[in-house]
């Protein structure tokens, strides 16, 4: 008999572990009629003026490849953009990169900046590709944890005390995929302190920083001393509800998008014209379409928040992004089985917190990306199915 | 403004039970908010958005520009009130330009509409013209989109 195909894969790929939220969504797909709380991507559609504007670049005939860094007319737009909104300058020609997502950005600065044994800082829970970008990259995960009683905020203590030799970069991601956790400026000043004693660079993916609901969104960029010694990624995926057009980009010194752009050459040359036509649109005109959306997030965080803690399952109010993370704790399950059963007897999708690493054990992430509508009757299932399982205690 | 205006004005399509649980007010609180707006006249009350394309009953929709002497003393009011007031029209203003009062009617065949202007609006004194179009076909109504909507997304059930 011929030996198993997967001799061929390459072994640090074989240890790669598979996302959990893999495994959760091809059980959902089996499902009809299932409300789903797991979705991490805004349920608006993008903009109209966004799409017209995909719309009539691809009328014009604009269907080549544009520059490796991204169209100039886009890098222009990100830099008044980022200037306005993020109070941190970066020239067009040199030092911003257009991307396929974050995602891609993330992974080409992983790529340009670790040497194999470097070690990354990250917080945990985070967003499921972080800790596998490192482990592709032959670098090693420092985690760092967050945890409820901060509101899965970043404490610098935390930071310090989790640092050792050999850490090269500090990953950031403000507001948070999964937790909602946001840092205060205060705080973020202290960890730049700290990144600055330390000499660490740091990747500050600040895809939800528009989706701040308290107060304005600090980039770590803008903080003393941070520009020189930060990559920041940002896109127009969640802000604009343009996920599927995936453009993310990457503002850092000329040296490192200059690294970064190398990776990327060789490997995506360049982000889709057309999405990049219609991020342009997005970024110099599309700031209402933000804020009206952005309202309604607000809005139907307080209503699951309230409806959560109202369910017996705590709740802490996420400072940005659109999940809420409550800890199933009281229900004495593990967040795997109340994902699984809530599924079976309700209906009703949240993605198990482990699936985010460690610390997210316990927690469970509801999207309220989600029409009020369906919130609301998921809230009510959520609800039934505790006191159900009160009940049977 | 209270949070009931707030969401009327979002055009969420929520009911009262709905509005209430999107604010965590009570149901009475929800109606307290509505009657509050009414009796500002900022609320004026419910309406279903029907597709002109389908409706049967009052098919035929005309806008039909007037133009009016005004008068001395109330300008264009006296006449616009008087207009607004038939059953026929839906909506009347007063606008800039060639001609003074903007009028949308509606009747159940283009007779009935015609009738309506020659008889009853253009026969007002102090009335100069009307100029009437008919509808032919609608494409958006009421923000509402008559044509082609948005496909299910497609949106995944769960992604990261």
């Amino acid at each position: 008999m011929e030996p198993e195909v997967k001799r061929f894969v390459a072994d640090h790929v074989v240890e790669l572990p598979k996302s959990g939220i893999r495994d959760f969504f091809e059980l959902v797909a089996k499902m009809d009629d299932v409300i789903s709380l797991g979705i991490g991507e805004p349920d608006f559609v993008t903009p109209w003026h966004i799409r017209e504007a995909a719309i009539y670049a691809l009328e014009k005939g604009k269907t080549y490849y544009t520059s490796n860094l991204g169209l100039i007319e886009l890098r222009r737009a990100i830099s008044s953009y980022v200037e306005k909104h993020m109070g941190v300058t970066y020239r067009p020609e040199d030092e911003i990169l257009v991307t396929v997502g974050v995602s891609e950005a993330l992974d080409l600065a992983l790529r340009a900046i670790i040497n194999p044994g470097d070690k990354v800082m990250y917080h945990q829970p985070c967003y499921v590709s972080y800790h596998p970008t490192v482990q592709l990259t032959h670098g090693i995960g420092v985690p760092i944890p967050t945890v409820a009683s901060d509101r899965f905020g970043l404490d610098p203590e935390k930071v310090k005390s989790a640092w050792e030799p050999g850490c090269k970069v500090l990953l950031l991601n403000l507001p948070c995929n999964p937790t909602g956790g946001v840092t205060e400026k205060k705080k973020l000043e202290e960890i730049a302190r700290f990144a600055v004693e330390k000499d660490l660079l740091v990747i500050s993916d600040e895809i939800y920083a528009e989706l701040t609901f308290e107060g304005v969104h600090t980039s770590m960029a803008a903080l003393p001393g941070m520009r020189d010694r930060t990559i920041f990624l940002h896109g127009c995926s969640k802000a604009f509800a343009m996920t599927g057009f995936r453009i993310g980009y990457a503002c850092a010194p000329a040296e490192l998008i200059e690294a970064m752009m190398k990776v990327h050459q060789y490997s995506m040359m360049c982000a889709p014209i057309l999405s990049q036509e219609a991020a342009c649109e997005a970024l110099l005109r599309g700031d209402e379409s933000v804020k009206m959306m952005r309202d309604k997030y607000a809005r139907r965080r307080e209503v699951i928040v309230r409806r959560l803690n109202a369910a017996g399952l705590e709740c802490h109010r996420p400072g940005g992004a659109f999940y809420a993370f409550p800890s199933v704790k009281s229900s004495g399950l593990s967040d795997d089985e109340f994902a699984m059963w809530l599924l079976k007897e309700e209906k009703v999708a949240v993605v198990p917190g482990s699936a985010f690493g460690l610390g997210g054990e316990g927690f469970v992430r509801c999207s309220f990306a989600t029409s009020y509508d369906s919130l609301i009757v998921a809230c009510d299932k959520i609800e039934m199915f505790m006191e159900r399982l009160s009940q049977k205690s | 403004m209270n949070g009931v205006f707030k969401l009327l004005t979002e055009g969420e399509p929520l009911d009262e039970s709905q509005m209430a649980e999107v604010l965590g007010v009570s149901i009475d609180d929800v109606r307290a908010q509505l009657t509050e707006l009414k009796d500002a006249g900022i609320f004026l009350g419910w309406r279903p958005v029907l597709n002109p394309n389908v409706q049967e009953e009052n098919a035929v929709r005309a806008v039909i520009e007037v133009k009016i002497t005004p008068e001395r003393d109330g300008g264009f009011n006296r006449f616009a009130d008087r207009i607004s007031r038939f059953d026929e029209v839906d909506s009347c203003h007063l606008m800039s330009g060639g001609y003074d009062l903007l009028v949308f009617v509606h009747g159940s065949s283009l007779q009935k509409v015609a009738a309506f202007v020659s008889e009853r609006l253009s026969t007002i004194e102090g009335i100069l013209s009307t100029a009437t179009h008919f509808l032919l076909r609608s494409y958006k109504e009421q923000g509402y989109m008559l044509t082609q909507k948005d496909e299910d997304s497609g949106r995944l059930d769960v992604t990261p």
